[in-house]
């Protein structure tokens, strides 16, 4: 399978996705979902602090998902360079940021992956460093075989997409075997401590739903992944975040082409929660682009909606007083991240 | 061609209201109260929800409940076993009155 960019698919361009995004969905409100956080006194939103830098390392991926926000994939050549990375060490050195989230495509493929983890743990002894596996990575190629160990030296978190405990639905999101590759992958994390009890490395999995409906409660559906991995896998791991599947890039164009869209947006939209939307993790993060570009999220990143801020849209620009001042750009993709328990990286926010 | 029925119907549930409001109100809590966590969890409510939708044969319940058994975290072989524990009992029930038909053709035979 090739990427929407690839394929030169009309929404593989963010200017179509937003004008999809735009348009009104029956029985909304007002202008979508500024009104809605008008409502509730949100609007303009505004960040509340700015604790956890996350960065796109590159959109190259050895897999191609089904419902990939990035359009990753093996055809993607956009990467962070070393001069990027230099400059987000200067922020990371100088701004107090708490965690450094790292994703991609996947992150390990930047040639620098490593060289950058290093010099951000020698910047910071007590920084988060989430890596964002999607496992099959470290089976993919003889080079990544000892990425378990790396991890383990630099206690990095580990947050890894299992979309389910059973193959079938795991390989019709992330494709043809990697269920098994995946399992396989999560026996490597667990022989090196990862999320064994006592052994302080964070071994934390990530599901979202293979179709167009709602996650599952998180803490329920945590207690199952664990039993059904342990029983018959002996995986064990820390948490279970439940994350929702926002309508941009390929899950839109799933949503479209399967005549979903409609009923989904109106789904999120009859879901919007007042505290979920209070906790968004865009008002404590920024997403730097793989070409040094800072966005509000990760989904703000793909829709190419740029900071809205006159003097740090850029990394090399980086100016702390601007972005806490800043607005947040909102659309119709957020009503993704406040329906029901809420939605972000770390899961459900309330 | 007109149907009987109609999936857009099914977001007008709550409207049953508008003509017998108290009843309507007293019928909701206590269906919002049945679905709660309680001694048997949500999932375990919804798939025996989506068991009875095929009792029943409600084309509604079967819509609404195949959404929310896999909105909390079933999947698809759950599911269908679900509605094998649906079938078995009904086929069961037929079965277990051929009893009947046994004791009777026995009564009547020399």
């Amino acid at each position: 399978m090739k990427s929407l960019k690839a394929q030169h698919h009309r929404l593989s361009s963010a200017k179509e996705e937003i004008g999809i995004l735009e348009n009104p969905i029956p029985g909304s409100k007002g202008d979508g979902f500024s009104t809605y956080l008008d409502e509730i006194g949100l609007f303009p939103l505004k960040p509340t602090q700015l604790d956890i830098l996350q960065l796109n390392l590159g959109k190259m991926c050895n897999q191609v998902c089904q419902h990939c926000h990035v359009d990753a994939g093996p055809d993607r050549k956009e990467i962070m360079t070393r001069d990027i990375m230099q400059l987000c060490l200067e922020v990371i050195r100088n701004h107090e940021i708490k965690t450094v989230d790292l994703t991609g495509g996947a992150p390990e493929m930047n040639p620098d992956f490593r060289w950058f983890v290093e010099e951000i743990r020698s910047i910071d002894p007590e920084v988060t460093i989430i890596v964002r596996c999607n496992l099959t990575i470290i089976l993919a190629n003889p080079k990544y075989h000892d990425l378990p160990e790396f991890f383990k030296k630099h206690r990095i978190e580990i947050a890894s997409s299992l979309p389910y405990f059973t193959s079938a639905k795991t390989d019709s999101q992330r494709g043809d075997g990697v269920f098994d590759k995946s399992i396989k992958a999560l026996k490597l994390l667990n022989e090196q401590g990862y999320g064994m009890e006592g052994s302080g490395l964070i071994l934390n999995l990530v599901y979202n739903p293979s179709g167009a409906f709602m996650p599952a409660a998180q803490s329920g559906l945590e207690l199952e992944f664990k039993k059904r991995l342990a029983d018959k896998f002996g995986i064990t791991f820390n948490s279970l975040f439940t994350i929702t599947n926002l309508p941009i890039s390929r899950f839109l164009e799933y949503l479209l082409r399967s005549d979903n869209y409609e009923a989904y947006m109106e789904k999120l939209i009859a879901s919007f929660n007042p505290v979920a939307a209070a906790g968004v993790m865009c008002r404590n993060t920024i997403s730097v682009g793989w070409d040094g570009y800072l966005y509000d999220c990760d989904f703000n990143q793909m829709l190419e909606l740029k900071v809205a801020t006159k003097d740090s849209q850029h990394i090399k620009d980086w100016n702390k007083a601007s972005l806490l001042g800043r607005e947040i750009i909102v659309k119709n993709h957020c009503f993704g991240c406040t329906a029901g328990a809420g939605s972000s990286c770390g899961g459900t926010t309330i | 061609m007109k149907t009987y029925y109609n999936p857009e119907d099914l977001k007008n549930f709550g409207k049953i209201a508008e003509f017998q409001k108290p009843l309507a109100d007293k019928f909701f809590d206590y269906y919002g109260e049945v679905f709660a966590e309680g001694a048997l969890t949500a999932r375990e409510k919804s798939l025996i929800a989506l068991a009875v939708a095929h009792t029943i044969q409600c084309p509604y319940c079967i819509d609404a409940y195949t959404t929310d058994t896999m909105e909390k975290g079933c999947d698809e072989e759950q599911m269908m076993e679900a509605v094998h524990v649906a079938a078995a009992i009904r086929g069961g029930a037929s079965l277990v009155h051929a009893t009947q038909m046994m004791n009777k053709a026995k009564e009547i035979s020399m």
